[in-house]
């Protein structure tokens, strides 16, 4: 079969079976975690996209990207593009700098140049999705700020290397900077920019 | 031709997708004005077509949506909008402020306690606080970016030196969780102490200028004032002459025209809950 009919094919499934309403409760689960960092949410929908890493990656997608919002993909195949026109409309970008969405994968590293916003317009940054392994274990944190009563804790493992270094750069720049959604398979946590990571003794 | 020509909740998904990333943007950045590319809605702006924009980006076949005006549900403004998400969105609707998922309102905030879970969408005239002082939008986005507030507190403080008080009763400037200084939308000040570390989310939507803001759940929210001039809310030296309700907000109601006046409610479902005692009352 000539690649580019595969290609389709892969394309044509795992999205949304009902875009309107799965996409309506995708988005109130992402808000939610957005509102209140360091909750943790679990989406229903069972889809897939080739080259993200679980139908947590692929939600998110499929509820936030168009043709407005070129995704950047660390080793993105290009099955994945195909999948992402098809069901988005988005693009795929190989320059972080132009992403509006950045996907990671498990164990995969941060890149530098992700948009940042700016002081007048600090809206104007990239979301980056990044794969871990699971919540409740690993490294803990305590988290405070804005949709968080008093402080919370979570516990992530198989967080980025770099990670805790990226965190507190990133808070540096306040109101610029990445807002960050945790996915596990199904699993959801958003770290927003204003969010403080306290590192959690024991 | 009973088919509808409409998408659900009448936006259009790509304009929803649109609306909904502006949201997320305005949690992560709590006071910050997120631009949008807002969109025609078959109503006038006035009508709060920003608010009606935001709620149609948000809500769902589950959700049971409440809207009101000045307080009340009754008015022609709030009557409207809740029919036209009933036939839109097909959502249930309510009067009740603790029975709803989804609040829009227009210039107040209930006077029962909102809890967490709960939608607050206010409908918002003129977002930017600085612009009575700055007509440049040029110009107060880079005051926002430096957070330089200081013409703000001029101001303020010409007031106290004019009126021996903040003069401001609407729409009075807060500062959300100390950085960006945000228009709480032409609410009573009788009602910023409610905005802050609510259990609620608060989202604000305004149309004509293009504009989405949000303050999270458990978020602080500081009405501007001085260490000498602390904010001071509005009081009522007598309670609703209809339910007899204290520390709620008031309107005055001309009852002849010999100068007899009375002051009742201005949440209107919450007088009638405490008449009635039906329904959650605070
Ligand atoms: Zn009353």
């Amino acid at each position: 079969m000539p690649q580019t009919m595969s290609l389709l094919d892969a394309s044509l499934d795992g999205g949304f079976g009902q875009p309107v309403f799965e996409a309506q409760a995708a988005f109130r689960l992402l808000m939610d975690a957005m509102a209140r960092p360091g909750s943790r949410h679990r989406v229903d929908a069972d889809v897939a996209a080739p080259g993200l890493s679980g139908p947590a990656q692929a939600t998110l997608a499929l509820t936030l990207c168009d043709a407005d919002t070129p995704v950047w993909c660390d080793d993105a195949p290009p099955a994945l593009g195909a999948w992402l026109a098809f069901h988005t409309g988005a693009s795929l970008t190989a320059a972080p700098g132009e992403a509006a969405f950045a996907f990671v994968g498990l164990g995969g590293a941060v890149p530098d140049d992700l948009p940042l916003g700016s002081q007048d317009y600090p809206d104007r940054s990239a979301t980056l999705v990044i794969e871990v392994r699971g919540f409740g274990e690993g490294e803990r944190f305590r988290l405070a700020g804005p949709g968080i009563d008093g402080s919370c804790d979570l516990a992530v493992d198989g967080l980025p290397e770099d990670f805790a270094a990226f965190r507190a750069a990133n808070r540096a720049l306040f109101p610029r900077g990445l807002d960050v959604v945790l996915t596990a398979g199904r699993e959801i946590v958003a770290l927003p920019r204003s969010t403080h990571f306290i590192p959690s003794e024991g | 031709m009973n088919a509808a020509t409409y998408n659900f909740a009448y936006l259009d998904e790509q304009t929803k997708r649109m609306i909904r990333r502006a949201i997320l943007k305005a949690l992560a950045i709590p006071g910050y004005q997120v631009p949008f590319a807002a969109r025609e809605m078959p109503m006038p702006y006035g009508w709060g077509t920003g608010g009606v924009q935001v709620t149609a980006a948000v809500i769902g076949p589950g959700d049971v949506l409440k809207v009101i005006d000045q307080g009340a549900d009754d008015t022609t403004n709030a009557v409207s909008i809740r029919a036209f998400f009933r036939k839109v969105a097909g959502v249930a609707t309510t009067t009740h402020t603790a029975e709803a998922t989804v609040i829009q309102t227009r210039h107040r905030i209930p006077e029962y306690p909102l809890k967490e879970g709960q939608i607050l969408v206010y409908q918002v005239p003129i977002p930017e606080p600085l612009r009575f002082l700055e007509p440049r939008e040029t110009e107060t986005r880079v005051m926002h970016g430096l957070e330089d507030y200081g013409l703000m507190h001029v101001k303020l403080y010409e007031d106290i030196a004019h009126h021996g008080r903040i003069a401001t009763a609407y729409a009075y400037p807060v500062k959300v969780a100390g950085r960006y200084v945000m228009d709480p939308s032409p609410i009573p000040k009788f009602d910023n102490p409610k905005m802050t570390m609510s259990p609620a989310l608060q989202l604000f939507g305004a149309g004509r200028e293009k504009r989405i803001y949000a303050v999270p759940p458990y978020t602080e929210v500081k009405s501007l004032d001085f260490e000498d001039h602390p904010f001071e809310v509005q009081t009522f030296n007598e309670p609703c002459a209809l339910c007899g309700a204290r520390n709620v907000y008031l309107d005055e109601v001309v009852l002849d025209d010999r100068g007899g006046r009375m002051f009742v409610c201005s949440d209107t479902d919450n007088c009638e809950s405490r008449r009635t005692g039906t329904g959650a009352q605070s």
